[in-house]
């Protein structure tokens, strides 16, 4: 299913748009949430959160304001940095870089997940240190350049490349 | 345009990531339309954060899909997710409780029916008690009228009755019309006939003594005092004696309880 395929539902108030937004995106969606709470069932209510604010404004979204995976993952993003203020975390980004997507693995050892967090993990641990801190912070946190080229102590200009690069070996890993 | 250096400098990452202006994002959304490497290079790097932020996250149960549904169906229906018709489960209720109304209803009615009926019953049971009562006072009533009219009847003589050596108490009256020459008697003063027994009146000629007897009082208490006897023409004194049920040819006069010359 592509996403104009999704969007072809949802403006059709087809009763399976919902069904199938959620089978493409929740799981993604509550990694990027989970990145940045660190408490699944915390996680799961922001979650819930997300979809009804996906849903409510749907009508508002374009394909001019850019992809429709990063029309949502924007909103998760937000709401998940939202959350975190609120629970009087001062200085949000500063906490944010304190932990990366791969200490996720680390805690998230659950009997069920153990195996796929292992399979997960080598094939991470194969992206560059540097990699998976310029991932973490631009892709799953939304730092700008500026935040991210101040925080890994690179020059500003380099951001860019260097993310690009990043990216490359994720797909030559992934094989996409 | 160089789209191979385009796609080096980095600027698709950012735009999938969410890091340009709207500006920038309109820019490229632009090119990605007139060059399909650069939208094929957009979909590639899409695929590639979805399936990493895919790969760390926790498990995710299947019943947050329900739990996100259903609040989704009660806060922010946007007919996108259909409803579930729960109206149906109310209009099932009001049926079966409209059901038991009636039943109720229909129960209430036919006691009542019941109950009316067993009146009307009572009822008719009373109306017709009623109406022999009714019936009994008219005949006493006519007995009493003509009892009354006897006694009025200026015509009228009236003979009394002594009480004799059987029922010194006892008295009675004749009432005999000069006219018509009918006779009543008025037996009020006399006790009560006994079991098997009658009073019996008659009409006496003195010279020679001749007894002829004019009635039988069988029943003296149900129909009143004033009885009308036969007729009698020219009697001279009246008597009467208390005889067997049925009365005798001739009277006893040991048992003569009243006697009165005309």
């Amino acid at each position: 299913m592509t996403q104009e395929e999704l969007l072809a539902q949802i403006y059709k108030k087809d009763g399976k748009a919902f069904t199938t937004l959620y089978d493409m995106y929740a799981k993604s969606l509550y990694g990027v949430i989970f990145n940045i709470l660190k408490d699944k069932e915390e996680s799961e209510d922001l979650l819930q959160e997300v979809f009804v604010k996906i849903w409510k404004n749907i009508d508002s979204y374009n394909e001019g304001k850019g992809r429709f995976f990063t029309w949502i993952l924007n909103i998760a993003r937000n709401a998940s940095i939202d959350k975190l203020r609120s629970k009087s975390h001062n200085n949000s980004k500063k906490n944010l870089s304190s932990d990366n997507f791969v200490h996720i693995l680390d805690h998230n050892t659950s009997v069920t997940n153990r195996i796929d967090a292992i399979g997960i993990k080598e094939f991470i641990n194969k992206l560059k240190p540097k990699c998976i801190k310029l991932i973490d912070l631009l892709f799953f946190k939304g730092y700008t350049q500026q935040e991210a080229s101040e925080e890994l102590e690179i020059p500003l200009g380099t951001v860019k490349t260097q993310n690009r690069n990043c990216i490359n070996e994720l797909r030559n890993i992934l094989s996409v | 345009m160089d789209t191979a250096a385009y796609i080096a400098s980095g600027t698709l990452e950012l735009y999938v990531f969410g890091l340009l202006t709207e500006e920038e994002n309109k820019e490229v959304h632009d090119l990605a339309l007139q060059h399909t490497e650069i939208a094929g290079e957009i979909l590639d790097i899409e695929k590639a954060v979805i399936n990493l932020s895919y790969a760390v996250s926790p498990k995710l149960s299947s019943a947050n899909y329900e739990r996100i549904r259903e609040q989704l169906i009660e806060k922010h229906s946007t007919g996108v997710v259909p409803l579930q018709p729960k109206q149906n489960n109310i209009v099932l209720y009001i049926g079966w409780a409209a059901a038991v109304v009636f039943m109720l209803g229909f129960g209430y009615q036919y006691m009542k029916y019941n109950e009316a009926t067993e009146q009307v019953r009572t009822y008719s049971a009373k109306s017709s008690k009623y109406e022999q009562l009714l019936a009994k006072s008219e005949k006493n009533n006519i007995a009493k009228d003509q009892a009354l009219a006897v006694l009025r009847d200026s015509e009228n003589t009236i003979i009394k009755l002594e009480g004799q050596q059987a029922a010194p108490q006892a008295y009675a009256q004749v009432y005999m019309n000069k006219t018509n020459k009918e006779i009543y008697v008025d037996v009020a003063g006399l006790p009560e006939a006994p079991e098997g027994k009658v009073y019996q009146v008659w009409a006496l000629k003195l010279d020679p003594l001749t007894p002829t007897s004019i009635g039988i009082i069988d029943n003296k208490n149900a129909d009143g005092s004033v009885f009308k006897m036969e007729n009698y023409d020219g009697p001279q004194a009246f008597g009467i004696t208390l005889e067997p049920t049925g009365g005798s040819k001739a009277p006893t006069m040991a048992q003569l309880y009243t006697l009165g010359k005309v």
